[in-house]
């Protein structure tokens, strides 16, 4: 029997509101999908959209952004900015063929550990519905070579 | 004795070429310095006089275009083989540039399209006893340092004068630059842009123009005016070309030595300064950008994280 996908996703969580919500998932005992890996950063405004293609071009599945909730955030509007910026990206996402699931934010505070099972959970069972994300490399391992 | 230099054109519309002539009396001071001992384009050299040549024994190969056909794929290793220095001139060689474009779609969806379904030439074609070949398309375009190894870089579409002649000052210079140096000032286009003092300190957008759709004040700040101008990613060095022609710079100098993926920038860049923070009215304001890649990755899609296009 062939061995289920299990998706990657590369997960960028805001220090102040979502990484203290997966923290607190943790120190709560919650249990959830081990598919994403956490990569704290100070503000969801911090998000350079090159994160976010880098790991798509090396191997992510799935991009989910984590920050705090509208108003909320530590620096003001680091969370608008990436607002804005998430709602661009996803659709140049979409024009170079890649779903726009596999690119998610959700605004999840300190106190919504739940929230992060959750997100994760949905974001896992999305991803193993479009199955894994074809990427440039897999068809140009052979550099230039005829079709 | 006079160091050897080499011009070659792989997939590019000749506009480097172009750059090279409209040195004008510089480029009489160039061939005064140089020996030009290959440029297809100008003077009537062939392939097998390059073959013949010793290897390395080009001090220069300046070769522009992107990578798209086996051909040019060959002729990029010839010249590699032959030549001490090689330099990525121009934006296709860099970048990708905008025959890269083409990475949005198939080799086999650009032959239906331009010949047919299925009607595409064979690359073998015999008649009376002899051989016709034919290079063939790659599936993608490619710049030129995923083809052979680059050792400089040249940007602009074309590069300017003022870049060109400088650029081949220092590669004629005692001292090089470290290997892979953009020959180009590492700063913003902003930093040069003769506009810079009416950028506003808080820059907010409610509503993307499209060229046509306005006149552009000739003396304020493009972007200021809701015209999507990639000056604040793009790197400097053209002499605001398309400024003084009232035209938003579109990024064909690419990006800083500090940024990795041009388009991902520029991106930041424009949606940064959005206007508003509302999810509906951000949806608003951006749909007044038809064509985020071609906008964001216009000279660059080839040297993306990305890439190409997802196959289907």
């Amino acid at each position: 029997m062939p061995e289920e996908f299990e998706p990657r996703i590369v997960a960028f969580f805001c220090n102040w509101c979502t990484y203290l919500a997966a923290d607190l998932a943790g120190t709560s005992r919650i249990k959830y999908a081990p598919n994403a890996e956490v990569v704290r950063v100070m503000c969801s405004g911090r998000i350079d959209v090159q994160f976010i293609l880098k790991a798509f071009a090396k191997g992510a599945d799935g991009v989910l952004i984590g920050g705090c909730h509208p108003g909320d955030c530590h620096y003001q509007e680091g969370n608008y900015k990436a607002l804005r910026r998430f709602r661009l990206v996803k659709r140049l996402v979409k024009q170079m063929g890649i779903e726009e699931e596999r690119l998610r934010l959700e605004w999840i505070s300190a106190a919504e550990g739940d929230r992060v099972r959750v997100v994760i959970n949905e974001m896992v069972e999305q991803l193993k519905r479009l199955g894994p994300l074809r990427r440039a490399a897999d068809d140009q391992a052979h550099l230039m070579e005829v079709a | 004795m006079k160091p050897k230099v080499a011009f070659y054109w792989c997939a590019s519309c000749g506009g480097c070429e172009e750059a090279v002539v409209d040195l004008d009396e510089e480029l009489l001071h160039v061939v005064q310095a140089v020996d030009i001992v290959f440029w297809p384009v100008a003077l009537d050299f062939k392939e097998k006089d390059v073959e013949a040549m010793d290897d390395g024994s080009i001090d220069i190969a300046f070769l522009n275009g992107a990578v798209r056909t086996t051909e040019q794929r060959r002729m990029a290793i010839l010249m590699r083989k032959k030549s001490r220095l090689v330099v990525a001139f121009g934006s296709c060689a860099q970048l990708g540039g905008i025959p890269g474009l083409a990475n949005l779609t198939t080799r086999k969806a650009i032959l239906d399209e331009v010949y047919g379904p299925g009607a595409a030439p064979a690359a073998e074609f015999r008649d009376d006893g002899h051989t016709l070949t034919l290079p063939t398309l790659f599936d993608s375009v490619f710049a030129l340092e995923r083809a052979i190894p680059v050792d400089y870089y040249i940007p602009g579409c074309p590069p300017s004068q003022k870049i060109i002649a400088g650029a081949i000052a220092t590669l004629l210079g005692e001292t090089l630059p470290a290997p892979g140096t953009v020959l180009a000032p590492d700063r913003a286009m902003c930093d040069e842009c003769p506009r810079r003092d009416t950028h506003p300190e808080e820059l907010q957008i409610d509503r993307f123009r499209r060229i046509p759709e306005q006149v552009i004040d000739e003396h304020t700040c493009i972007l200021a005016q809701g015209v999507a101008c990639l000056g604040p990613a793009t790197r400097s060095g053209c002499g605001s070309r398309c400024i003084n022609g009232n035209m938003p710079c579109t990024g064909c100098f690419g990006p800083t030595s500090k940024v990795r993926d041009y388009g991902a920038k520029a991106l930041c860049s424009i949606a940064s300064i959005l206007g508003t923070s509302d999810p509906g009215e951000i949806d608003r304001v951006l749909d007044g950008i038809a064509d985020p890649v071609g906008l964001f990755y216009r000279y660059s899609l080839p040297s993306s994280f990305l890439e190409r296009k997802r196959p289907e």
